[in-house]
């Protein structure tokens, strides 16, 4: 069990370090989140800034940034036959899956405390709630966990660019609802008991599927 | 050959049972139940709405436990019936779908609502729809097979968690809600419950077809395949 | 040498009526196959004859549809996972990183594998494959022929006593290819199981005791002893009707 622990932390290692090379997962994804950000809120006037406007539009330009970075964590490994390489390794397949779902959460976590104080700047917000953190951890978490599997299926099949957002939304809306609404209520100055049920929803989510997807995890790599 | 024929005369039987229940739902539907006092008599789509919604959820358990056997055996039966009930219950999520709007604009006076059960209808309807694109989209059939069994487990156990979330959310957004207002009357509740089985007959029996053309379909390929390598070989 | 699994009266490689099919396509329809520790086995047949899918199902990469297959000692059924710590592969993909130094590609190997004394084993390969000089250049700045010996020394970081290679001298000149082929061989020395798929005959039979040819998914023919290449080439056209 320590063991495994050990080469899944080598595999986030080795993203990190290849990602700190060329910079190209966090810049991208970054880029995106924001002009996402900027172009919504153009359409916006500032009376409509409300903070449940402001929390839609935060966590729409988190999500499709977020679809993107997913795509990218396997399209690398596609690269050079790596993923062949990874499946050679003798650990268990759910080694691989860890692996990668860790350095995703890491590499967005990164974008998210850029982007995070930016949003609350640029659309005016009052505050700049601490429970935005954790709301953030948590969906972040629930993305990886979802996304990573449907990622590794999706970089497998034709239309591969359509084929992952098509998948991932869906799956991910009770997340995605989740953060936003309780966004919303942190944006707006509610306290923790307001959002704790919002928290329930995307604990619950993270739960399950950090459980089920390294279950089914080896039947999307293998042929 | 022994199977199709077998298949003939059982679903003879289901054909014959399902016949009865669904001219039995009609007319209770369309002449027994009173017209509800509220709505009028848009209202009478419930009696369709609601077992259709049911059996949408029904066919995409079975898509679960066909696509968890298939991953644990390989054996392609089990995906011949996953799929099978991921069509058939496309067809009525979209049904559910359409009804919904058709009786939410007299009642309601708007298109759509998010109401709970619609709404999370609808993202089922996009897990659907990516477990059989999926398929399509794969390089060859084992991996679409697999793959799709993966959405297939992934997206059932997302259900019970998009319908809390969205449950949650209505409680904090209210909006026209598509259920009844009161409770149901006697004569609503015999109505309902008739036109629920006849609805859960016709799923049984257009899934067994389904499963039994996907079957006969895998075996002329097979076959065709067989015939092929033997002609190069020779 | 990775021991534990290496037996005496076993084999390093065991095939029972092996099938794999994609879909409607049999790539493998029931091969046959039993490789000794130490032997040397050549595989050729044309294109799409199911040598790479052999070489997938062989390392895991891809599963089997039917039939039994044992790598190192080991069920690949139950113990895939004890089976790769038996077995190099070297494909015509480099499988490193390319962003990454060699070095620091084959310390992550290196990690995945558990090798002990890391660092020492590291410089041991660079050697053997003559890349000291360039171990912190990322792969990309590498030449193809390099890249390969890169390759070589990340399939033997670990010592395994099996060592597949699928069509290795893909995208190689002549003389890259003789360095290629040298190196494996002074690696693997008679010590090592080498299983190799390729399409040139005279690269097939400088290197390996035993030849296969594999055509449509099925073993056509099975020589031990030492053939010359006249006779294989007549061979390999009388059974694939593909000429050389």
């Amino acid at each position: 069990m320590k063991e495994s622990a050990g080469k899944v932390l080598a595999l986030t290692w080795k993203d990190i370090l290849s990602e700190m090379r060329t910079k190209e997962i966090i810049t991208s994804i970054a880029a995106f989140a924001l002009l996402v950000i900027v172009v919504v809120s153009l359409a916006l006037d500032p009376s409509e800034r409300t903070s449940a406007v402001a929390a839609g539009v935060l966590w729409i330009a988190f999500t499709f940034a977020g679809v993107l970075g997913l795509g990218r964590s396997f399209v690398m490994e596609k690269d050079k036959g790596c993923l062949q390489g990874l499946m050679l390794c003798p650990v268990d397949r759910a080694v691989i899956y860890f692996g990668k779902m860790l350095s995703t959460v890491i590499f967005m976590l990164v974008v998210e405390a850029i982007i995070l104080p930016v949003f609350v700047i640029l659309l005016d917000q009052p505050r700049f709630p601490p429970q935005l953190v954790l709301i953030a951890v948590l969906a972040t978490v629930g993305f990886a966990a979802v996304g990573t599997l449907f990622s590794a299926l999706s970089v497998n099949t034709k239309a591969r660019e359509v084929m992952l957002p098509l998948l991932f939304l869906p799956v991910a809306s009770p997340v995605i609802i989740a953060a936003i609404e309780a966004s919303s209520l942190a944006l707006a100055g509610e306290p923790w008991s307001e959002i704790v049920s919002w928290l329930g929803v995307m604990v619950a989510f993270d739960v399950i599927f950090l459980a089920v997807s390294p279950l089914v995890f080896e039947f999307v790599l293998e042929e | 050959m022994q199977i199709l024929k077998q298949n003939i005369l059982s679903t003879s039987a289901l054909f014959a049972l399902l016949f009865v229940t669904m001219t039995a739902a009609l007319f209770l539907v369309f002449v027994y139940v009173p017209t509800e006092a509220t709505m009028g008599i848009v209202q009478r789509i419930f009696y369709f709405h609601v077992p259709l919604a049911w059996v949408a959820f029904i066919a995409f358990g079975i898509v679960f436990l066909g696509s968890i056997l298939y991953l644990r055996s390989s054996n392609r039966k089990w995906d011949r019936l996953a799929h099978s009930s991921a069509e058939i219950g496309m067809v009525f999520t979209t049904l559910v779908l359409i009804t919904g709007p058709i009786w939410a604009k007299p009642v309601w006076g708007v298109w759509w609502t998010w109401d709970a059960r619609l709404t999370t209808t609808f993202l089922l309807w996009f897990v659907y729809l990516g477990y059989l694109l999926v398929s399509s989209f794969a390089s060859d059939e084992s991996q679409g097979a697999r793959y799709s069994a993966v959405i297939g487990i992934i997206g059932f156990l997302d259900v019970p968690i998009v319908a809390l979330a969205i449950v949650l959310w209505s409680t904090q957004h209210p909006e026209p809600v598509m259920s009844e207002s009161g409770g149901l009357t006697g004569s609503m509740l015999l109505t309902l419950m008739v036109s629920l089985a006849a609805f859960t007959l016709l799923f049984a029996y257009l899934l067994i077809h389904r499963v039994s053309l996907a079957t006969a379909a895998d075996e002329v390929r097979r076959l065709r395949q067989f015939a092929d390598e033997r002609d190069y070989d020779g | 040498m990775a021991d534990s699994g290496q037996q005496a009266d076993g084999c390093a490689i065991e095939v029972e009526r092996l099938v794999k099919s994609y879909g409607d396509f049999n790539a493998l329809r029931g091969v046959d196959l039993k490789v000794k520790w130490g032997e040397g086995l050549a595989i050729f047949g044309p294109n799409g004859a199911g040598k790479t899918t052999l070489i997938k199902i062989l390392s895991t990469i891809a599963k089997a549809s039917s039939g039994r297959v044992s790598v190192g000692g080991f069920d690949l059924r139950g113990d895939s996972v004890k089976a790769r710590r038996q077995i190099g592969v070297v494909t015509h993909q480099t499988l490193l990183y390319d962003e990454l130094s060699t070095y620091e590609n084959l310390r992550f190997y290196g990690k995945m594998y558990d090798v002990p004394h890391l660092a020492d084993r590291i410089r041991e390969l660079l050697a053997q494959v003559d890349l000291e000089s360039r171990r912190d250049d990322p792969v990309r700045t590498l030449s193809r022929g390099m890249q390969q010996r890169a390759a070589i020394a990340r399939a033997l970081l670990h010592d395994p006593p099996i060592l597949l290679l699928d069509e290795p001298g893909t995208g190689l000149d002549q003389r890259a290819n003789e360095m290629l082929i040298n190196i494996v061989s002074s690696m693997c020395n008679g010590r090592r199981t080498v299983v190799m798929t390729t399409h040139s005959l005279e690269q097939g039979l400088a290197f390996c005791s035993r030849v296969l040819i594999l055509a449509r998914g099925n073993v056509a023919y099975e020589e031990s002893g030492k053939l010359d290449i006249s006779t294989l080439r007549e061979v390999y056209h009388r059974h694939t009707g593909a000429g050389y």
